[in-house]
């Protein structure tokens, strides 16, 4: 177990690296993204201030990973509640066909929503961003909202029903507030995805670029390349902050329903 | 006698019913942004582009013709499917050991901190850590100074980076918790108990996880080669930036088809064309792995 | 044909010819059963008999294939399980972890026209009912498993249905909370005057606590009867075998002169009255069964009050209290077990002892 720990910590130094670096750069005086480090600065992230093509991307990234996040987890509390609580026909293979983005390449999601788009004549933007974003967070909100439904015993429900409540009413007295640590958690993590993706958002945005593809562009300029590493240190913080969020509130679910904790998300 | 509607009603009042009725808007999406497109970029692999969204009427196989005929596509394939093969190997190799630690070696308190801690580079923007590594694997990168700096070598490396190498780390960079996850989760599932029965039945520590823990991990292990192979060969973003002319892959090509060469019918043959051989290969390697993991014998733990 | 409710109670629930099917699987097969009010009704039976089934029916959580519920003369047929005047104790209690224990209490009071504070007084009585006074404000995780089903008691008493329905309540607690709750259940009941009805699959628990005990194997009611009906004069071998203990010898009947005499291997002759030939009288081959209580060893100079037999003490179980003895008879190959108490200053017999067992004819039941 020893020598075991000590590669689990290189390891995780391996994982680490390239976060752990972000902000040494972002912080650099240099224009050139190499050692050794020249000084301290912090011109690259007033420098972004001045960038206003991005701000409108991050805001349409925003605005694209909000609808998104809404739309996924609605799909996935259907999904979770039908897929934990009930028996129906073809029932593996309808849930494995809307799990099937976790596995599926995006370049494949993406170049096939794109075909049926311009075959019907539409014109990509936003609405095709989040309308793939939404396909690929699905799964992700059903993982975490089933191991939501599961920890939630069906019996009560059914006390509630018992009780004298109407299905509506035990939902919303019983079943949401049991099950709003994992809704939230959901929400966070395909919020997380969504300003994240690139390869969707690079196939399916209109005029308007997202976040990550004008990132993607910017990645072509060196001059531009400090402020890309300003950009990322902020947008890698954000990220660990939602998750973080995120996995607080699944595990105050868990521990809710009374449950042992071992794992986390997936 | 019931009337249809009466018998559907009454179908929906059932317990499948219900569970029908509400998978209902979920699987509706699936399908029409999933299942709908993915026939549509079939069809469309059958057709011949004329103009600029016009397509020659009747199907061929005029692109499955060249996809398989033209050495440039073949050998993107071969490369493509040797990189996901790579990685997946080096990605599952390096990540048993450390699912294995956590589960078995971390305490049980500990546990769900250090998956936390396993999973949150996932988290963070793909495009900033493939970067990064391009930064790392650089001419004059963090990996080449710092060597230089030691005085392991006198000139930077150049190996590491525009290659098939640079590639295959960073993706093993990219899908570690993807890999790790499984392997932990079916480690988790195994009853401690057992690992003591063959201890108590004399075996040692090595021949106990050889025919204990390794056999019952098997799930995990094919899970997690899966989750893995499957998607890596579909990568865009890696190839792109650190892969270098030398490094490019299907992807790269399938997007210079659909935005660049305006052919949509040649790009989509060749994304059916990775996605059948994938899945063919995925199905032969869970084939080969049931049978390897004596799936077939009675009184499993399912 | 339908088990009546006894004369002097009312019928309050009337279940006729109940069916139902889960897919292939005959769950309940066609039961008719009265229960009546202030009844302590239990339905016994091994795990997967169809008990929890037929209490959901019960309570509407089923859907039935035919037959009908009435409950207090009102067809239950439609309507669902939050318009019933009947309630429900879970096996897994199903306390709600977002609430605290009063709010649980008060849960299914939401509707009821009472003003704010007659829900908190009586949310408060249910509590003190059960012996909970003054835990209204703790968190439900924070309870322990026996406090945990006092609660759920509680939730469901406070809004007085006619019939309050219990799944195994006791089967989680461990064996002294188990029997300290017994004694509480049957008071509670006695006080309240509602109808129980208990599921149970732990023989002792429905002796213990029932006025009336429907046994069931496979989605059928095999007997119903009282306790100590039950015990004495069990209707079938099966019903015979599943309370308490019964030790079952081969013999053969015959009619004699308008006597009905059965003759057992290993204790010879006797004559046997029509009601302890819970199936009828058998010509030919029979069993007949009888309890280990029913046994005596006679020790040196007592002399049997019934009839004896000579045998060989097999094996001893000793229980502090009590001594199992399992003895075989003379010219017979299975051993049948007796219980004796331990008196004091009687020793234990050992194993290979010959012994003198005393047998008591009117004790027999005689199966065909
Ligand atoms: N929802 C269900 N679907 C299919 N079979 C069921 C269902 N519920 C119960 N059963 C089956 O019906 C039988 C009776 O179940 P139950 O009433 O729970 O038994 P008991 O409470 O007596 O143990 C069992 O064999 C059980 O497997
Ligand atoms: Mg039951």
């Amino acid at each position: 177990m020893k020598t075991l720990k000590t590669y689990a910590i290189l390891y995780l130094v391996f994982l680490y690296a390239p976060i752990f670096l972000l902000p040494l750069f972002a912080f650099n005086t240099s224009t050139i993204i190499a050692f050794p480090l020249t000084g301290f600065t912090t011109e690259w992230f007033t420098a972004l201030l001045d960038i206003t093509e991005m701000h409108s991307a991050l805001f349409n990234s925003l605005k694209i990973a909000v609808t998104s996040a809404v739309l996924a987890t609605i799909f996935g509390i259907f999904g979770a509640m039908a897929s934990t609580r009930y028996h129906f026909p073809g029932q593996k293979g309808i849930m494995g066909f809307i799990m099937l983005p976790l596995v599926l390449p995006e370049i494949i999601v993406a170049v096939s929503l794109l075909v049926v788009i311009l075959k019907l004549g539409l014109s990509t933007g936003s609405w095709s961003v989040i309308a793939g974003h939404t396909l690929i967070c699905t799964p992700f909100a059903i993982a975490i909202l089933n191991s939501a439904f599961a920890a939630l015993d069906p019996s009560l429900e059914e006390a509630a029903y018992d009780l004298g409540e109407t299905r509506a009413s035990t939902f919303r007295r019983v079943t949401l507030p049991l099950v709003m640590p994992g809704i939230v958690s959901a929400l966070l993590i395909s919020f997380t995805i969504s300003m994240d993706e690139f390869i969707i958002a690079f196939f399916l945005t209109g005029a308007d670029p997202t976040l990550p593809v004008y990132l993607f562009s910017m990645l072509r300029f060196p001059k531009l390349l400090p402020a890309v590493m300003a950009l990322g240190t902020i947008l890698v913080v954000l990220s660990i902050l939602l998750i973080t969020i995120a996995e607080i509130f699944r595990r105050r679910g868990a521990k809710r329903a009374g449950l042992k904790d071992t794992g986390g998300f997936l | 006698m019931m009337t249809a509607g009466e018998k559907l009603r009454r179908f929906f009042r059932t317990d499948q019913g219900v569970g029908l009725l509400l998978v209902s808007p979920t699987a509706l999406y699936a399908l029409l942004l999933l299942a709908v497109p993915l026939i549509a970029i079939v069809v469309i692999s059958f057709l011949t582009q004329t103009g600029v969204r016009d397509f020659a009427p009747g199907l061929s196989l005029v692109n499955y013709k060249e996809a398989l005929s033209d050495p440039l596509y073949r050998e993107l394939m071969l490369r493509s499917l040797m990189v996901s093969g790579s990685v997946t190997v080096v990605t599952v190799l390096l990540a048993f050991p450390i699912a294995y630690f956590v589960s078995f070696g971390v305490k049980p308190e500990q546990k769900s901190l250090w998956i936390f801690l396993i999973t949150i580079p996932f988290w963070t923007s793909y495009l900033i850590r493939v970067f990064l590594w391009k930064v790392i694997l650089g001419y004059n990168g963090v990996l080449n100074s710092g060597l230089k700096l030691v005085g392991i070598i006198d000139e930077p490396l150049t190996f590491i980076l525009y290659n098939v190498n640079a590639v295959i780390i960073t993706l093993a960079h990219a899908y570690a918790p993807f890999a790790i996850l499984p392997i932990f989760v079916a480690l988790e599932k195994i009853d401690r108990s057992y690992l003591e029965a063959s201890r108590d039945l004399g075996e040692s520590r090595t021949m106990t996880f050889l025919r204990v823990t390794l056999p019952l991990a098997a799930p995990g292990v094919v899970a997690a080669v899966l989750i893995v192979f499957i998607p890596t060969i579909g990568d865009y973003v890696t190839p792109k930036l650190v892969g270098g002319p030398g490094g490019t892959m299907i992807a790269n090509m399938i997007q210079t088809q659909f935005l660049r060469l305006n052919n949509a019918p040649l790009g989509a043959t060749l994304a059916v064309l990775a996605m059948l051989i994938v899945a063919v290969i995925a199905i032969v390697f869970l084939i080969v792995g049931y049978r390897a993991a004596g799936g077939g014998k009675k009184g499993g733990r399912g | 044909m339908t088990i009546k409710a006894k004369p002097e109670r009312k019928p309050l629930i009337s279940l006729q010819n109940i069916q139902k099917h889960y897919g292939e699987y005959h769950a309940l097969r066609g039961i008719n059963l009265e229960i009546g009010e202030g009844e302590f009704f239990s339905l016994l039976g091994p795990s997967g008999c169809g008990k929890t089934t037929l209490l959901r029916t019960i309570a509407g959580f089923e859907d039935i294939d035919s037959g009908s519920v009435m409950l207090a003369g009102k067809d239950m047929m439609g309507v669902p399980a939050n318009k019933r005047p009947t309630n429900m104790v879970f096996q897994s209690y199903a306390i709600f972890p977002h609430l605290t224990v009063a709010e649980n209490v008060a849960f299914g009071l939401r509707k009821s026209p009472l003003s704010k504070v007659e829900k908190a007084e009586a949310a408060e009585a249910a509590l003190n009912m059960v012996g909970l006074s003054g835990y209204g404000n703790r968190a439900a995780h924070a309870l322990s498993g026996g406090q945990r089903q006092r609660v759920a008691l509680a939730r469901a008493l406070v809004l007085k249905p006619k019939v309050l329905l219990l799944d195994e309540p006791l089967s989680a607690l461990d064996r002294k909370m188990r029997e300290q709750m017994q004694v509480e259940l049957i008071k509670l009941q006695r006080e309240v005057g509602i109808t129980f009805i208990l599921v149970t699959h732990d023989q002792e628990e429905a002796l213990v606590m029932s006025d009336r005990i429907a046994v069931m194997f496979e989605g059928e009611i095999a007997q119903c009867d009282d306790p100590e009906v039950l015990y004495r004069r069990p209707k079938t071998k099966r019903v015979a075998d599943f309370i308490g203990v019964m030790n079952f010898l081969p013999a053969t009947c015959r009619h004699e002169g308008g006597k009905k005499i059965v003759n057992i291997v290993g204790l010879g002759e006797t004559e046997i009255t029509e009601e302890q030939c819970p199936e009828g009288f058998p010509e030919g081959a029979a069993t007949v069964g009888f309890r280990p209580e029913t046994l005596t060893i006679l020790y040196e100079g007592q002399t049997p009050t019934h009839r004896e037999a000579p045998a060989m003490i097999e094996e001893v179980v000793y229980y502090g209290d009590m001594t199992y003895y399992d003895v075989k008879f003379d010219g017979v190959d299975t051993p049948v077990r007796l219980s004796m108490r331990n008196l004091f200053g009687r020793d234990v017999l050992e194993v290979g002892t010959r012994a003198r067992i005393s047998w008591s004819p009117g004790a027999l039941v005689v199966f065909g």
